[in-house]
């Protein structure tokens, strides 16, 4: 028998041994007891949640109250992308490396150039490196309970974000319609018009319609923090423990995440 | 991301130029339509949420949150708990891998096909309910804490991992394993000898995959309570101790920043070998 064991078996229960060993104190750490989940009163509490998940509630007052919470979360995550369009379409033109004057030369203002770019780089990487419910939950404190904050959220989260992804767009465009246009002594902005527009629109449109798709997504739990939308209305079933609410949310936020993604999905086709 | 392999010639050629057609307007319409709807329904006023005032306060608030409070003992904490953030992301990961692979057997159709169709339905629950969801159901669980956000990423990368093993497993040839079955193995070392040997790799990969985003999730579920950095910055902020807030956020981004560049670079020489 001993011939048919497996050669490598001896290192292979070495390193198994020392990942469990690796693994013990962070058990620890995370205050790992599964013991909890079977505690006698989280089960009768869990239990008695969970059984009233069925039927889900889907009286017409409630109804009436997740079709404006799913219209609220829509238009949310819609007027956010929207402002962050609008914020970062400038914010990629100015960093964009195709962009640069003074770089093709023949024009004063490099190293100026250079140290507002980078300057700019700088803030683009807070924006998009502060997660959006982070964002939201300070927007929380500045306008209040509402969608307001939940919408500045997705805004500056998103323009961080675009403007890094449109800016790598233009850049990587091989073309060198916006630059000859530059060197001819356009405007910045004619140069992208005529340029850079016609060749990169459809990936710069097909990539703005997939962050609405995140978006979405992300404006759908945003009401954990208090940024209005399904979420909020979720937080406060959560609370008072009604099941059938909380199933029926439920149900709504997986057609709602799936309908953004099949409509996404449909138009980047078009776009191809 | 974005590939532009194709010479410029040729994709100017088989492209037709775009003339600005009645479909793109019609559709340029209806975004602009849908996004003055959305504003007009949320009751934003543009106007309003720039204006003077609103951005003084924006301005006073703002400066509330500098400097950063940088004291040692404080710093300490914090260190607890960015460690604490590690340890439920990879607790989580290594769970969900363990728990992930279990399902994944079924749900490659290996044990059948009502086997298959439960475990996939099963997958695409876990999936598609968003980790925060399962946090905030997994405090009322558990109770607050570390342990809750444990067990709602481990949930939902199950649901990721279990899907994408069992994408895997299908796609394997399975000549190895039919050799060893053929001389007479057990299947189950069939399948640990002839099938997993040959996609650990891949599962590896997909695995730290996962756990690089769940660190970054793992900072953030503490904002319902479930550990972690998240919970320390709601709990300050709660007590309106701004100082302290930026000093935490600058440390969430930190943590942000340094997963981003090991992944990058981790990937970058991946590829080299390759």
């Amino acid at each position: 028998m001993m011939s048919q064991r497996d050669p490598q078996a001896k290192w292979r229960f070495f390193w198994s041994v020392c990942a469990v060993v690796c693994v013990i104190p962070l058990l620890g750490i995370a205050h790992f007891e599964p013991s909890l989940l079977l505690d006698p009163h989280n089960l009768h509490v869990m239990g008695q949640f969970l059984i009233e998940f069925f039927p889900p509630r889907i009286d017409s007052e409630f109804v009436a109250l997740l079709i404006k919470a799913t219209l609220e979360t829509l238009a949310m995550a819609t007027a956010g992308m929207a402002l962050a369009v609008l914020f970062s379409a400038p914010l990629a033109l100015a960093i964009a490396r195709n962009f640069s004057v003074s770089r093709i030369g023949g024009r004063q203002g490099r190293v100026l150039g250079k140290l507002i770019r980078s300057a700019l780089r700088i803030i683009m990487l807070l924006l998009r490196g502060m997660p959006e419910l982070v964002w939201a939950l300070i927007w929380v404190r500045v306008f209040g309970l509402g969608t307001a904050a939940g919408v500045m959220a997705i805004a500056f989260t998103y323009s961080g974000l675009l403007a890094k992804v449109y800016s790598d767009i233009l850049d990587s465009s091989s073309s060198n319609f916006a630059q000859a246009l530059l060197l001819e002594g356009s405007g910045r902005i004619a140069a992208f018009c005529y340029g850079a527009l016609p060749e990169c629109s459809q990936e710069l449109a097909s990539y703005t319609v997939y962050r609405w798709e995140c978006a979405v997504r992300v404006s759908v739990v945003m009401g954990f923090v208090g940024a209005g939308g399904l979420g909020q209305l979720m937080d406060q079933s959560m609370k008072m423990l009604s099941g059938g609410e909380v199933s029926s949310i439920l149900i709504v936020f997986l057609a709602l995440v799936l309908f953004a993604d099949a409509l996404s999905y449909i138009i980047r086709q078009q776009l191809k | 991301m974005i590939e532009n392999t194709v010479p410029l010639s040729n994709r100017l050629s088989k492209r037709e130029p775009i003339q600005l057609c009645f479909k793109c307007i019609f559709t340029l319409a209806l975004v602009l339509l849908c996004v003055a709807l959305s504003f007009w329904s949320l009751k934003l006023d543009l106007g309003n949420l720039f204006s003077f005032q609103s951005l003084r306060e924006i301005r006073n608030y703002a400066l509330r949150f500098s400097p950063p409070d940088v004291t040692t003992p404080f710093l300490i904490k914090i260190l607890q708990a960015l460690i604490e953030t590690l340890a439920i992301s990879l607790i989580s990961t290594s769970l969900a891998a363990i728990l992930g692979l279990m399902a994944a057997l079924p749900a490659a159709g290996k044990l059948g096909f009502v086997p298959k169709a439960v475990s996939r339905f099963l997958l695409n629950f876990l999936r598609s309910v968003p980790e925060l969801v399962w946090a905030t159901l997994m405090v009322l669980c558990v109770g607050l804490g570390p342990f809750a956000g444990t067990l709602a990423l481990a949930l939902h990368t199950t649901g990721v991992l279990g899907r994408m093993f069992a994408e895997t497993l299908e796609n394997q040839e399975p000549s190895s394993l039919n050799a060893l079955t053929l001389v007479g193995a057990d299947p189950i070392s069939a399948f640990f000898y002839g099938t997993l040997s040959e996609v650990y790799v891949q599962l590896l990969s997909f695995t730290l995959y996962r756990w690089e985003m769940n660190i970054r999730m793992a900072a953030i579920l503490g904002l319902v309570g479930a550990g972690g950095l998240g919970q320390m910055l709601f709990y300050e902020l709660s007590l309106f101790h701004e100082k302290q807030v930026s000093t935490i956020i600058i440390a969430m981004l930190m943590l942000v920043m340094c997963v981003d560049y090991m992944s990058a670079s981790f990937r970058s020489n991946q590829r080299k070998k390759s």
